[in-house]
């Protein structure tokens, strides 16, 4: 079947389109080139309409078991939001942790076509995957979260050579089925275990005698070296902390070139200055990453409301438990391997510090230069759930709406911001590089978040509107792998997405000294603990898409 | 004739994998690391291999057919036991939200006592490669451990080597309201447990005023149910001295009413403890027969555990009203299906209502089910996931024999796309 979308008003930046009415044509799932002789089976008439390719989320808490301890922590979040079930649609709940079959739809419904849960715990590894198996029409993939696991620091203490850290990072990623690698408080989840309650980036784990810094080094090194796209993504020590501002710039200085990924880089922004010692790095952090060509990050926005912190990182979400609201959280010691506290949140306009909070994240998306290395996150669901993402694309967009909202906000956090100051007004452009084009390079996605022939056809249609929250929360039309799923932002049919994995090579010899660390101090058996090929695609619902490495022929 | 190394057991709860089994058809023998729980059930014979209507015996499409018949004008079924694997739970949500079905775990009257507290409160938790290589000191709460999980102690204390404990033999067992049935609890070197026994439903009090000597609340009482305060003055101090203290019970061993209210005293406790300057968890014992497998996968279906109704079109969460006993016994359903791909002495409530039953091959009945239909287990029969009791780790089941029988998951889903 060929398909036609007529005459649209083509926003694709990886191609270098900016808004020129193009012509696109899809067959069997992909974009295809104009056909010379074959017959359009169906046409859309796009003209006047806005076309970008599918939104791709790259970070964003959707499948493992923290976000299962969120959900079953807040049943009376579900109720405020139940889901009917329909002739095509499962039922579940929405809001602040929504159910996995709901994720899916209200992604799709918004444009989204793909999200990556960014915390994968090896040994809860198979979880993340089955829950985002049952996450209807997106693709995903995972990052699998190293750097606070006894394996890596004893082969820290014990001086391992790099290569040898290597192989442990790719065969991690394959067992684990990931297509990046992340580090949560480095070393601080470990750290908590032996009673420490805080980890600067030079502080020594009491046990291993390792610091952050030197896990960051080994750890964004291994992942340039195997090969992998997607760098070493990171985040950072003393979370939420007044003064981690200088934390992170040291983080930035102290990785010497390599590439990383920052993220939700908003908590990690803070000064104390000011009446209540808490204040705006927003700059100096803009002023960091545009110097810093090396740096990406994504933002973790946070937008006012109730919502639910779910992370692995055990320490500071157990140091942050008294804001728990309402008063009630969980943290988790994990195999060890890792950890994770959840914690519920609640974010009010009139506290100040929520209200700078909010500030200094808008602050850090405008004052970032290059749309190429800053990604439109909430951190799902932590600073907000994902459903808010058009609400958040009009503050960008927006500067006169963005200011009406400062007015309401605490008004000392009104003076501690230069918000109000700020000119810049995203373009329909630089929305399309964050959520779609930057982000398929940034993850390694070959042939997604472009709309060139070739690319498969994850395209999603709005109406021009001004408000632009109204534009981006009710897509005219979503397609995913050419399949028409929502019309007028609602979906009208389903299908599977793929899993992307990367498969980075390893020297096999590394399972001898795995085999004899999981025998000895583990629960499970190392042949048990690798996650095959067929636990995701067995129920014939599934599929992997590997994707190339640095270096390769693509 | 075959031997199989290292299978995982959905049986036991606690992850044990390193069973050898030898396969002879469809016989199955365990010859390496059974255990009282674990042998029995992977040695469980086959039987029923076909399905029966009404007694009769008749193929599977004629069985399904019959099942859809039943529900198809029910208003309100129930889906209770809800024992089986991931795909067995994700038909089994699939067919309750197609069907508007109530959905309810034959444990979670247990169970709910830990919910009703992680839903209040909240809770620090670890899991058991925490406590194989940290803990130096476990409290055990109202509950026979050894009885529980026969190898928790061989796997999870007393292991030979430990990355952060010198001498795993040098750790303190303390047993809290019930005694330990064993030896189990004594250590390689023959250091015994210290045991304080007291009526299981007066837990509640000595718990309350454990946590108070914990929080260093003035206790005028010289003893409580029996224990003396200063031995629970002693096992404040043990805690709180302990470097990775962790505190253990079995929600379902807690028999009494109101028994949520105990485990969410416990579990502040252990909050407190990690207020002073030292680190302990609780770790709560479960994972049998799929009871924690079906509460994660209705979590991320539904949002909520596996009490849950779906008679609006969308699901409705009441650890209560919700009850299996409580709709039989009000009248308030109008079928019955039983699900239970793992014991086969777990049988069906009896009730004059519609039955079906999917169960393991092997069940009998005091009353016959309108339609029974037996199915393959997991890890046995077909391969598949369930959670281990620290609910964290999903165990890879492996697929031992051919037995031909179908997958909980084939017979639902069958059943659905019938209705």
């Amino acid at each position: 079947m060929l398909i036609k979308l007529t005459g649209g008003t083509v926003y694709d930046p990886a191609s270098g389109i900016d808004g020129q009415q193009q012509d696109i044509y899809i067959k069997d799932g992909r974009i295809v080139a104009m056909p010379t002789d074959a017959v359009v089976d169906k046409e859309y008439d796009l003209k006047g309409k806005v076309v970008m390719s599918g939104a791709i989320d790259m970070h964003t808490h959707i499948g493992g078991g923290k976000g299962n301890i969120a959900r079953t922590l807040l049943p009376e979040d579900h109720r405020q939001d139940p889901v009917h079930r329909s002739d095509i649609t499962r039922s579940g709940c929405g809001h602040a942790m929504p159910s996995t079959f709901v994720t899916g739809y209200r992604y799709a419904e918004m444009g989204y076509t793909a999200g990556f849960e960014p915390a994968v715990l090896p040994i809860n590894a198979r979880q993340a995957h089955m829950e985002m198996a049952d996450i209807p029409i997106l693709d995903k993939g995972g990052y699998v979260m190293l750097g606070s696991d006894d394996y890596l620091l004893r082969m820290l203490t014990a001086k391992k050579d790099q290569k040898a850290i290597n192989d442990y990072v790719a065969w991690t990623m394959q067992s684990a089925k990931a297509i990046g690698v992340k580090v949560v408080n480095p070393g601080g989840i470990n750290a908590f275990k032996f009673n420490q309650r805080k980890l600067d980036l030079d502080e020594q784990n009491s046990h291993y005698g390792v610091t952050p810094r030197d896990i960051l080094q080994v750890l964004a090194t291994a992942v340039k070296e195997i090969g992998v796209s997607h760098p070493l993504h990171v985040h950072g020590c003393n979370l939420g902390v007044p003064g981690n501002v200088q934390t992170t710039l040291d983080t930035i200085q102290g990785i010497g070139g390599l590439p990383m990924h920052l993220t939700h880089i908003q908590f990690h922004s803070y000064g104390t200055e000011g009446d209540f010692k808490f204040s705006s790095g927003a700059a100096q952090i803009a002023e960091a990453i545009n110097r810093n060509k090396n740096i990406t990050i994504d933002v973790g926005q946070i937008l006012f409301g109730q919502t639910v912190t779910a992370s692995g990182d055990s320490m500071r979400q157990h140091a942050n438990h008294k804001h728990a609201s309402p008063n009630k959280w969980v943290t988790m010691d994990i195999e060890c391997d890792a950890g994770c506290g959840v914690v519920p949140f609640k974010y009010k306009d009139q506290n100040f510090v929520n209200a700078l909070q909010w500030a200094i994240g808008l602050e850090t998306f405008l004052l970032v230069n290059d749309p190429w290395r800053i990604f439109l996150t909430t951190d799902h669901p932590n600073g907000a759930p994902f459903t808010s993402y058009p609400h958040l694309i009009r503050l960008l967009m927006d500067r006169s709406f963005r200011n009406d909202v400062l007015s309401t906000i605490h008004p000392e956090a009104q003076k501690m911001t230069s918000l109000a100051s700020i000119e810049r007004e995203y373009t329909l452009q630089e929305i399309a590089i964050m959520t779609r084009a930057g982000a398929a390079r940034l993850i390694g996605l070959k042939d997604r978040g472009g709309l060139s022939a070739g690319n498969w056809a994850d395209i999603t249609v709005y109406t021009d509107n001004t408000d632009r929250q109204k534009m981006f929360e009710k897509p005219d039309y979503v397609f995913k792998d050419g399949q028409l799923v929502v019309v007028d932002g609602k979906v009208v049919s389903t299908k599977w997405g793929t899993t992307h994995v990367v498969r980075p090579d390893y020297d096999p010899s590394v399972e001898k000294g795995l085999k004899d660390y999981f025998d000895r101090y583990l629960t499970m058996k190392l042949g048990n603990f690798k996650i095959s090929d067929d636990e995701i695609t067995e129920d014939g619902r599934g599929s992997i898409t590997v994707h190339p490495l640095k270096g390769e022929v693509a | 004739m075959t031997e199989i190394t290292e299978v995982p057991s959905p049986f036991c709860g606690i992850g044990t994998d390193d069973l050898t089994i030898k396969v002879d058809g469809v016989l199955l023998k365990v010859i390496e690391n059974g255990c009282a729980v674990n042998t029995p059930a992977f040695e469980q014979p086959i039987t029923d291999i076909s399905a029966r209507v009404a007694g009769q015996e008749v193929s599977l499409e004629v069985a399904v057919a019959k099942a859809a018949e039943l529900l198809k004008d029910t208003k309100l079924p129930l889906i209770g036991g809800c024992a089986t694997d991931v795909n067995g739970m994700r038909g089994l949500l699939a067919l309750a939200d197609r069907s508007g079905a109530v959905v309810d775990n034959m444990n979670f009257t247990g169970a709910r006592n830990n919910f009703l507290a992680l839903q209040d409160s909240g809770w620090m938790n670890t899991t058991l490669a925490e406590v194989k290589n940290r803990c130096d000191l476990l409290l055990v709460v109202g509950t026979d451990l050894e009885a529980f999980a026969p190898r928790f102690f061989e796997r999870y204390l007393w292991n030979k080597e430990s990355m952060f404990i010198e001498d795993t033999s040098e750790r303190e067992v303390i047993y809290l309201g019930r005694a330990p049935s064993g030896e189990a609890s004594t250590s390689p070197k023959g250091k015994k447990a210290q045991v304080f026994p007291c009526a299981i439903e007066d837990l509640a009090e000595v718990v309350a005023v454990l946590r108070a000597l914990v929080k260093k609340q003035p206790i005028r009482a010289t003893s409580v149910a029996g224990i003396s305060v200063a031995d629970l003055q002693l096992i404040a101090d043990k805690l709180k001295a302990a470097t990775y203290g962790v505190v253990t019970w079995a929600a379902g061993a807690l028999t009494y009413t109101q028994a949520e209210l105990t485990v969410q005293t416990l579990s502040e406790t252990i909050k407190d403890i990690n207020d002073q300057n030292t680190r302990c968890s609780g770790l709560p014992l479960a994972g049998k027969e799929g009871d924690q497998t079906a509460n994660q996968v209705c979590g991320w279906t539904t949002g909520y555990p596996a009490r849950t109704r779906f008679s609006k079109g969308y699901p409705e969460y009441d650890p209560f009203l919700n009850e299996t006993k409580t709709l039989l016994d009000k009248g308030e359903v109008d079928a019955l299906v039983w699900v239970q791909a793992f014991n086969v002495n777990a049988v069906p409530p009896v009730t004059d209502l519609p039955t079906i039953v999917v169960g393991r091959s092997g069940m009998t009945f005091a009353k016959e089910p309108d339609v029974f239909i037996p199915v393959g287990t997991p890890g046995i029969d077909h391969a598949g996931h369930a959670y281990r009791m620290d609910n964290v780790v999903a165990i890879r089941l492996k697929k031992l024999r051919d037995s031909g029988l179908p997958s909980t998951a084939q017979v639902l889903n069958a059943i659905e796309q019938a209705l």
